[in-house]
């Protein structure tokens, strides 16, 4: 530690920190716009220059190290001054500098209100220019369907530019030209090829890269802002929804050190329009063949008389990937009374159970674990497209020091190098075997992590030959959780916690499916099956997709920024989503239609309000109460279990569940962004595959 | 300057490879460099290809050099487009790169520049004929001569709007031409001939170096012997009385340790070889001694000046190579001010008292004794 006086106050700090760390930790703040804490240094705006003592010219504070400082004539601690005159003259003149080239268009652009340049001119700034010659023009970029370009704003930070080649791992942009002609670009104005390109708006801290798909569309201050979490993956990143009045506007990240950082994935960021469209507003019953409005009564009637005369084995119930804990347990509480054992949430396939422990099923290692690993194993796992902010935290891994990957399933760029070992289940028997010398490079790690994808959880015999080599390479000790199951869907592990998986005797998700298996199939939201011909089926979701084609009845739900629900994350964190607007039309809130529903067919659900909801589910289920914490499960015990399921393998390649990575559910396949975003992917792999 | 841009599609060829001779040249340049650091050889490849594309980087090459050195093709584009010295469009034959710097300016870099513009018109494009295109560039580092343009590999300077004419046309014709300063002065000697260092007797040693003649026959007049232990003992006493500081601190504070040096250690009263030292050294194979040999820290084996006086041999006899002194110790004060190469001869001087401390002796022996 070394001490250091900022403005006269002294403290003590490590002595590889920034002056500009040190200034913080006393309280002074320091104007900035190139650097960013979870960037590199790159020293180029010289908006945070403080005065040195002893120093001969104002210092970057951003760059310069406390234990660079020299103490003074006596050995005296450094001193720093960031309120002085000269440092008040040199933000003043940086100031100048900057505005020099940038163009007062302030009332037309969509950065005003929230401008890093806008409100530090105003703070640091001086009020008139002494620039009398012509400001510089610069021609306008594409560099993608997400984010705009009004390039003469730009004052060169090279925040864009650092966050695609080092967090994103996609190094796109660049500063071609050079001094007063230099501009951010990409390669001949190709589009992006980052996951996570909306975030360079985010970074740019003037008004150079904005988000396009809300461009000249809102302003800061007419939005209303709602904390809230991501569905579109089970990563469960924190997100801010702001809307204006009850249209949703723009989703935003929200600082959560513990999943996301500050990041989120375009396909987080812009379902925003599909929210809007192909929206289910009403009740709609299929009359004819063809589905026609109907009303709430009328809707209930048809359910009634088509439930009330079934079988209770001839009953079943899907849920899909977006629902809430709310309502997965509501339909539970539902099923429950009605003497249905058929039900099932495991849309992709995924042969896990409850039964075997919590451990079994969630992200044992947890997001922020993963940067203690020193050897990661993906088992049929493309963590790029199933769970991009997992992937960031690897690859941040990676970037932190040395980092063994290995690969099993289709061989892909996961932003990060890796070895790739193979293709499918013949791969994980011959590395469990030790025929390959990655298993050496695993036992020798201290924390080894092996992380399950969706691709690999079909098979029961996969997983448990998965958790054996987990066992047998030492991940999965009482100090170290390195058995991961990698979800994609929402609302898997919260529904999994629950129970809703078959009772006895019940049929799983393929079983009801298939055609003539079922007389009544109660359809949560599940738009990534078609259910078999002969049942009659009641869906209950947002958006008229795959699930509401194949209705009977359709029963118009909300969309996750329109319902305050439980989501758990793939780490098993709960996690709470807010309501930023209202659902459209007749729509309500999931599970109040199936309060209103238990009501009409006769096993009134014991709670009339979300809170007493709440409170029953908390009281089945104390560990949902826990918001924002994951409550550590027995994983030794679990992993010990599905290495005892045993089985042979079926010889097979690993294929990820995740076709498309922008369009995985209704409310992104509704999106016209997205679809954008999706096409220009599919013609960059048509490119690649040449 | 203004923005580069690469050359539109319809000049741009359809592909790039590096013919044989230059992809051997290409692997030379990057197997300069460690693993893991070939982007360094961007710039070489770059000229490379450029070379080989007559003069001028279509993209392409960018893009070959780009994948031969694992790099994001955007990379390389910022190095392409940040250096005037690639042409990103055609060029003629010869391609002039005027230099519109300061120095080149105030010496009539303008006046170039408006010969060229009248003559080929605006900079970029490739004259008519093909022969040539030009550049106005930023400095290019022959101020002395100025002005001056560079013209394909070689610089023309101290040129007239009437000399580079004349130079164009001799270039375009193929008639030799000069190298270099077109007024026929030398590197960089002032207009019109040297007018320094003139005189003859300065090169034919009457002059400079006189003084050391001088003093040669001043020391052989005085007995050389006699002064020379005069001015040693003076040496020794004054050594005595008025110790120089051994390292100025510079305002520094002095008590902060700067490294884990043998010498430190030493001053601490430790000892200043630790036993792993010695199997470091060993391990890295970098130590000049043989493991195991003596060291400056045994002092029993030491190879000291004071062992070799007491041994009758000259002290210091390979003085001015290193100094066993500990860094805070005195050193060792100037020798007899003479500076004569032909100092007389050292005597070896009584054993010193402090051992570590050489005796301060002239470095070499003198033959003539």
């Amino acid at each position: 530690m070394t001490k250091i006086l900022v403005d006269g106050i002294e403290v003590d700090v490590p002595a590889e920190y920034t002056l500009l760390q040190a200034c913080e930790m006393a309280g002074a703040e320091i104007p900035r716009f190139c650097f960013h804490e979870r960037l590199s240094i790159a020293g180029n705006c010289r908006m945070c220059l403080v005065e040195l003592k002893g120093a001969p010219k104002p210092v970057a504070s951003c760059a310069y190290a406390v234990k660079d400082c020299r103490p003074g004539p006596n050995g005296e601690p450094p001193e720093v001054l960031t309120r002085s005159g000269q440092t008040k003259k040199a933000r003043e003149g940086v100031m100048e500098f900057l505005l020099i080239n940038h163009p007062l268009d302030c009332p037309i652009c969509d950065q005003g209100g929230h401008c890093d340049l806008q409100d530090q001119a105003m703070a640091y700034g001086v009020d008139s220019t002494r620039y009398g010659e012509n400001k510089r023009a610069v021609e306008e970029k594409y560099i993608g369907p997400l984010v705009r370009t009004a390039m003469n704003r730009c004052i060169h930070c090279t925040r864009c530019v650092r966050f695609l080649a080092e967090v994103a791992g996609v190094p796109d942009l660049g500063a071609i030209g050079r001094g007063e002609d230099m501009e951010i670009t990409s390669y001949l104005e190709q589009a992006m090829g980052s996951e996570l390109q909306g975030n360079v708006a985010d970074l740019c801290p003037v008004g150079a890269l904005v988000p396009k798909p809300q461009s000249y569309n809102i302003r800061p201050w007419e939005l209303s802002k709602t904390e809230s979490v991501d569905v579109m993956d089970a990563v469960g990143s924190a997100i801010r929804v702001d809307a204006r009045g009850r249209e949703v506007m723009q989703i935003e990240p929200r600082v959560n050190e513990d999943i996301n950082e500050e990041w989120i994935s375009d396909k987080t960021r812009h379902p925003v329009d599909g929210l809007r469209v192909q929206r289910l507003d009403r009740p709609y019953l299929r009359e004819n063949g063809r589905l026609r409005p109907a009303s709430w009564g009328e809707a209930f009637a048809a359910i009634a008389a088509k439930v009330k005369g079934a079988d209770p084995k001839r009953v079943g119930a899907l849920v899909g990937d977006l629902a809430g804990v709310e309502e997965i347990f509501a339909l539970k509480g539902l099923m429950t009374a009605l003497g249905v054992a058929n039900l099932d949430c495991r849309q992709g396939g995924e042969r896990l159970d409850p039964a075997w422990g919590r451990a079994s099923y969630v992200f044992n290692p947890t997001i922020p674990g993963i940067e203690a690993a020193d050897a990661i194993l993906l088992v049929g796992a493309n963590p790029r497209t199933e769970a991009s902010l997992l992937n960031v935290r690897i690859r941040k891994r990676w970037r932190m020091g040395p980092l063994a990957v290995g690969l099993i399933g289709e061989d892909t760029d996961l932003t990060y190098p890796h070895t790739y070992l193979g293709a499918g289940t013949d791969t994980l028997a011959a590395l469990a075997k030790g025929e390959h010398s990655f298993l050496e490079i695993l036992k020798g790690a201290e924390r080894p992590l092996v992380i399950v994808g969706g691709a690999a959880l079909a098979d029961p015999a996969v997983i448990a030959a998965a958790a054996a080599l987990a066992k047998d390479v030492g991940a999965v000790t009482a100090e170290w959780n390195g058995f991961g199951v990698l979800h994609t869907a929402a609302a898997r592990v919260g529904a999994l916690d629950l129970g809703f998986v078959p009772g006895v005797g019940g049929l799983d998700f393929f079983g009801m499916i298939a055609p003539g298996a079922l007389d009544v199939v109660f359809n949560l939201g599940a738009d990534e099956c078609t259910v078999g011909a002969g049942a009659f089926v009641i869906y209950q979701g947002t958006h008229g997709d795959r699930g509401a084609s194949r209705a009977d009845v359709v029963l118009p739900g909300a969309a996750y920024t329109e319902k305050s629900a439980t989501y758990v994350n793939l780490e098993g964190r709960v996690q709470q989503a807010n309501r930023a607007g209202f659902p459209p039309g007749d729509a309500r809130e999931d599970w109040a239609i199936l309060r209103a529903l238990s009501d009409v067919l006769g096993h009134r659900l014991p709670y009339d309000s979300l809170v007493a909801l709440r409170r029953a589910l908390y009281a089945e289920h104390p560990h949902l109460a826990a918001i924002g914490s994951v409550e550590p499960g027995d994983t030794v015990a679990a992993v010990d279990r599905l290495a005892g399921l045993g089985g042979t393998m079926a010889k097979a390649a690993f294929a990820s569940p995740v076709l498309d990575f922008y369009l995985t559910n209704p409310i992104a396949r509704a999106s016209r962004v997205l679809a954008e975003c999706s096409s220009l992917a599919r013609g960059r792999a048509l490119e690649a595959a040449e | 300057m203004s923005n580069r841009r690469l050359a539109p599609a319809s000049e741009q060829p359809e592909s790039f490879a590096f013919t044989q001779e230059n992809a051997a040249w290409a692997k030379g340049q990057i197997e300069k460099y460690p693993e893991g650091r070939q982007a360094s050889a961007v710039i070489p490849l770059l000229w490379k290809a450029q070379e080989q594309n007559g003069g001028w980087l279509p993209r392409r090459a960018i893009e070959a050099v780009a994948d031969e050195l694992g790099m994001p093709h955007i990379r390389v584009l910022e190095v392409a487009t940040f250096y005037t010295m690639f042409a990103l469009e055609p060029v003629g034959r010869f391609w002039i790169q005027l230099c519109g710097t300061v120095p080149c300016d105030s010496c009539g870099a303008r006046e170039l520049k408006g010969m060229l513009q009248a003559r080929l018109g605006p900079a970029g494009h490739v004259s008519a004929d093909g022969n040539f295109s030009w550049l106005e560039v930023e400095c290019l580092g022959a101020c002395c001569n100025a002005p001056m343009v560079q013209i394909n590999q070689d610089y023309y300077e101290d040129l007239t709007p009437e000399s580079l004419g004349t130079l164009m046309d001799d270039l375009a014709a193929g008639r030799p031409v000069n190298v270099g300063s077109q007024t026929g002065r030398v590197s960089s000697e002032p207009q019109g001939g040297a007018a320094t260092l003139s005189d003859p007797t300065l090169f034919d040693g009457s002059r400079v170096g006189a003084w050391r003649q001088r003093f040669e026959d001043k020391n052989k007049a005085e007995g050389d012997e006699a002064r020379a232990k005069d001015e040693a003992a003076s040496t020794e006493a004054r050594a005595a009385t008025e110790p120089k500081i051994a390292k100025p601190d510079a305002g520094r504070p002095v008590e902060r340790p700067v490294s884990d040096a043998p010498a430190q250690r030493a001053a601490g009263g430790d000892a200043p070889i630790k036993a792993d030292d010695h199997a470091d050294a060993a391990e890295r194979g970098r130590s000049i001694a043989k493991h195991g040999s003596a060291r400056p820290g045994d002092a029993d084996v030491l190879d000291s000046p004071a062992k070799r006086v007491a041994e009758g041999e000259p002290a210091g006899a390979e003085a001015g190579a290193q100094s066993d002194l500990p860094r805070d110790a005195v050193p060792p004060q100037p020798e007899a001010s003479g500076a004569s190469e032909n100092a007389p001869a050292a005597k070896p001087s009584e054993p010193s008292t402090k051992p570590a401390e050489p005796s301060a002796k002239p470095a070499k022996s003198d033959p003539a004794t």
